[in-house]
């Protein structure tokens, strides 16, 4: 293949990312292109439709659907409260007259002569789309959103659950192959994204969620305390929505696995900075990995001139890798060289390799589909 | 009842085509394939592949099919591109092609929602019509689901489909109950997946007299089409006009709202078929030009399509998740630890397990590097071609509800209307697709995998597409039959060769049948099958051998139990294998006589290095 290596994980001291914010259904937008946000600021906000409700008027009043008319109270477009009688029904005999009352509070939207079906709709429910990140507003798209640009530090994480968080970075451990216990989560990381070592276990899972945590970021779970915190298997790696008690971003993978030293001494370098945090994951084309964003403080060093990660052509020799699949799995190297020719590997597949040297000198030959490069270097 | 799928509509080509470039458009690579006449027949010569570039920061599906096709420009040495364009129609011997054709499923492919009336029937037809033309349905709501209708209105609104197929009531029947899934749905407003500016659109093939109803309570919110019932009266399905529909739909509204479809709509000379529509069309070719019952397969990273033609009746099924890497996970999720590990010959704790399938969940493109972790992939994947199966009986059935005229011997039988339309025993042909059945290192396991997961009685055959090449071929039989024929037999479609399963139990070792062989050149084979055993026998895939097995009084070999039959068996790449394990196939429950078991199956047959 032409282009055949793995992108591998953002992690980079320096950068501008810029970040789309979509309302869901159309609304106002309530920033101005060059405006300067913060991450908890509202930048649109849209009126989501209330939910509806059928009532089956025909059926309870025991008319014929093309009667409904007759008997309704309440038009197409009335305002309803609930308890309010919507239709009711005139008989010879009080006794027998029957009321229908709105179960909710809202407007009456539609009535069908054909179904007897009367629907109510709730009142709009307000939806604010937050800014996400400290930055500034380079685009704005009418009635539908913006785009959020910030210089800053970005890590990308390998898995996450939660949604979207914040808050200051917090280093838990001292190292990044030291596991994250119970006992290095103390109540003063309460709302802080905190950040371990090597692995967590599912009592320092709990421990997180006691202290009320922001985010975790870990370099890897067992799956079945994976299993055991979401309550059920995860199926397929599309994340985002889980409601856990926070956010939980895997550096690395599964199994116990060091967080990469440059990922750990980059977030160590800006402890008690205030952070961005997404743990949506979705693992399809166009591949959504769970990320840090740390923006750069007023004032701080470094080049603004960067619009966008560059595009890579292909690895080439000296490039760090990371091995991602059994039986080295997680270990770094460097590229030592890149045969043009398929070899046979183990499993008797004929497939494209590299070679790949490690810090203490040795070498071994993986398929290029099993590396990663380690990219923002 | 199921129908032809609807071919698109044959392009005008004035110039003969020697020189054909296809791509298919997958989730996450873009597979091209060149083809050219050489002599007399058409031959599949190189291939390329790309990324994928539907998403950002592309967002332009012609630039990886660019990139694919320069591939093949590297290898074979042709100019194919001019800048973006392609150079068509072949200007010399190494310049252009004579046609650019393409199919797609990325972005997710064509997702549809459908709607019916009672589930098990104009539900279940409309779920037919959908996934026979290639779309993945992501819901059924029908009046009897179960839920309530606020339910059924959020889940239309959280739910964002590329179309929606409306069904439901027979022609001249209550129009209610589909009126009011219309009042739903608007109420609902749902939106499309692509494009926040363009109207959903919406096929309604319910009861006609409904369409007035429908079209004023629809009209304004959607892109409605109205077109014929698909269960005009409850004894018959008519899927073909909501296929056709649903075809047209695609390329003029879903395809033109995915990033850069425009483009590649222009620059192809044919219209691009969703992929498991042009496979679709290639294994009903199969079937019909041969006069076979088939099931064929195409396991992919996120999902596994299974097709059948079974008596001329052809059904898709799609398992949304169930695949090799992205929904590897969900294959664990689904069958259990149990059902995998059972076809694992050696011991592995089940964290180090789970550890190693999320592993590849979230990083999908990786290969395995040792023999263990193919194993491991090998079972997982017998387990997702057996769930897929399972799923396709379930939904390729004879019409449901209908009144059934019985015979004084069908009385005692009580059958119920609905019945799966796959019969093992009537199974001709089983044909593989997909990245770990096409690319296994040694075909023999591509054939296990399938055996073991599908199980098939009797005397089956047994074939994997050699490169994935199936989509390509299937909308190149649109605009050129005799292409797709040539490059499908020489190039595409590997014989594996035929398993003779006899359906019974017995105890390991005791007799299950006798055989004699004889082969083309007059040798004779014969011997005896016990149970428990797994043999294979040489026979090369042009050679044809006739097979006499005689098994015992409680075994079957579909003419009844003890009675013996007679069969000419093709051959094939792997040859002829003797199945005595016993239908439905048992496996030890003890670890050790389970692994046991396994290693000798697979030493029998040769299945990896170490048993070789």
């Amino acid at each position: 293949m032409a282009h055949s290596y793995t992108p591998g994980l953002t992690v980079t001291e320096h950068t501008t990312v810029r970040r789309r914010r979509m309302l869901s259904l159309p609304g106002t937008v309530l920033v101005t292109t060059g405006e300067e946000v913060r991450a908890n600021q509202a930048v649109a906000r849209a009126e989501l439709p209330g939910k509806v409700y059928p009532l089956n008027l025909a059926n309870q009043l025991g008319v014929a659907p093309d009667e409904i008319h007759e008997y309704l109270i309440k038009k197409a477009g009335d305002p309803v409260r609930k308890d309010e009688v919507l239709a009711e029904n005139k008989p010879l005999i009080k006794w027998l007259k029957t009321e229908v009352r709105s179960p909710i509070t809202g407007v009456v939207e539609s009535a069908s002569t054909v179904t007897g079906q009367v629907l109510l709709r709730e009142p709009p429910r307000v939806l604010e789309l937050l800014g996400y990140v400290d930055g500034r507003i380079v685009e704005v798209i009418p009635q539908q959103g913006v785009v959020v640009e910030t210089d800053c530090s970005l890590v990308q994480g390998i898995f996450g659950i939660g949604g979207e968080t914040g808050g200051e970075i917090v280093i838990a451990v001292t190292s990044p192959d030291e596991a994250l216990t119970p006992r290095h989560l103390t109540a003063d990381m309460k709302a802080k994204v905190v950040v371990g070592g090597s692995f967590i276990s599912s009592d320092a899972l709990a421990r997180a969620k006691e202290v009320g945590v922001a985010c975790v970021v870990i370099g890897g779970i067992h799956d079945k305390d994976l299993r055991a915190l979401l309550g059920y298997d995860l199926g397929v790696a599309i994340t985002g929505t889980e409601q856990v008690g926070f956010t939980l971003i895997l550096t690395e993978g599964f199994g116990s696995i060091p967080m990469a030293g440059k990922t750990f001494a980059l977030l160590s370098a800006h402890a008690g900075q205030q952070a961005s945090i997404s743990g949506a994951t979705q693992i399809r084309a166009g591949v959504i990995r769970p990320e840090i964003i740390i923006p750069k403080q007023a004032g701080a060093a470094g080049d603004h001139g960067i619009a966008a990660m560059p595009q890579r052509e292909g690895i080439r020799i000296g490039d760090q890798v990371r091995i991602i699949r059994d039986p080295l799995f997680g270990k770094i190297g460097e590229v030592a060289s890149l045969p043009a020719d398929l070899q046979k590997i183990p499993t008797e597949s004929e497939v494209r390799v590299m070679e790949v040297r490690f810090a203490d000198g040795t070498k071994a030959v993986i398929p290029r589909t099993n590396i990663e490069l380690i990219e923002g270097a | 009842m199921s129908v032809p799928n609807p071919a698109p509509i044959k392009p005008v080509v004035s110039h003969p085509l020697n020189v054909i470039v296809a791509t298919d458009c997958g989730s996450t690579t873009t597979k091209a394939i060149l083809i050219e006449k050489v002599g007399d027949a058409y031959r599949q010569t190189y291939r390329g592949e790309a990324p994928t570039t539907v998403e950002a920061p592309f967002e332009d599906v012609t630039r990886g099919v660019l990139n694919a096709i320069a591939e093949i420009e590297e290898l074979s040495g042709r100019k194919i591109l001019d800048g973006d364009q392609i150079i068509t129609p072949c200007r010399d011997a190494k310049t252009g092609v004579d046609i650019y054709i393409s199919t797609s499923s990325a972005g997710g492919g064509l997702q549809m929602m459908v709607t019916g009336v009672v589930q098990n029937m104009t539900g279940e037809s409309a779920q037919r019509a959908a996934l026979g033309a290639g779309a993945i349905v992501i819901d059924v709501l029908a009046s009897n689901d179960g839920r309530l209708p606020h339910e059924k209105i959020e889940r239309i609104r959280t739910m964002r489909p590329d179309m929606i197929l409306m069904s439901g009531g027979t022609d001249g029947g209550a129009v209610t109950h589909v009126v009011e899934m219309a009042e739903y749905i608007s109420a609902a407003e749902p939106r499309p997946r692509f494009g926040a500016t363009y109207k959903l659109p919406l096929i309604y093939a319910g009861n006609k007299d409904a369409q007035p109803q429908v079209k004023k309570i629809l009209g304004e919110k959607a892109a409605l089409v109205l077109t014929d019932n698909i269960r005009p009266v409850l004894e018959r399905e008519n899927l073909a006009p909501a296929r056709n529909k649903i075809h047209d739909l695609f390329l003029e509204h879903v395809m033109q709202q995915a990033p850069g479809y425009k483009k590649l709509i222009e620059m192809a000379g044919a219209p691009i078929m969703p992929t498991p529509a042009a496979v679709g069309v290639i294994m009903e070719t199969i079937a019909k030009r041969e006069h076979l019952n088939l099931i064929g397969v195409d396991i992919g990273g996120a999902t596994t399509d299974v097709f059948s033609v079974f008596e001329g009746l052809f059904n898709r099924t799609v398992s949304a998740n169930l695949g090799m890497s992205y929904s590897i996970s969900n294959v664990l999720a689904e069958a259990g630890l149990a059902n995998i590990m059972r076809w694992v010959p050696f011991s592995i704790d089940e964290q180090t397990l789970r550890n190693r399938i999320k592993n590849k969940m979230v990083r999908p493109t990786t290969i395995p590097q040792t023999l263990d972790e193919l194993q491991i992939e090998h079972a997982i994947a017998r387990e997702a071609l057996r769930l897929a199966l399972i799923h396709h009986k379930s939904l390729a059935t004879a019409l449901k509800g209908i009144q059934q005229e019985r015979t004084i011997s069908d009385v005692f039988e009580q059958q119920q209307s609905g019945k799966t339309l796959i019969d093992m025993l009537k199974l001709d042909l089983i044909v593989g697709s997909g990245g770990i059945l096409s690319h296994a290192p040694r075909r023999v396991q591509s054939m296990l995998m399938m055996v073991d997961a599908y199980e098939p009685l009797g005397v089956t055959r047994l074939s994997v597409d050699s490169i994935f090449m199936m989509p390509h071929l299937g909308v190149l039989s649109t605009i050129d039959e005799k292409a797709a024929t040539d490059v499908f037999v020489r190039d595409c479609m590997v014989y594996l060769g035929t398993c003779v399963a006899p359906i019974g139990q017995g105890k390991n070792g005791e007799r299950c049948a006798d055989y004699v062989i004889t082969f083309p050149d007059g040798r004779v084979d014969k011997g005896q099958l016990a149970f428990g055993d797994l043999r294979l026998i040489p026979l090369a895939g042009d050679q044809k051998a006739s097979i006499a097995i005689q098994p015992v009084k409680q075994v079957n070999l579909g003419a009844g139990a003890g009675v013996s039959i007679t069969r000419e068996v093709q051959g094939g790449v792997v040859g002829l294998m003797l199945d005595g394990r016993g239908r439905p196939l048992q496996l030890p429950t003890d670890h050790a006589a389970r692994v046991a078991a396994l290693t000798k199956w697979y030493s029998a047959v040769g299945l990896y290095p170490t048993a070789s």
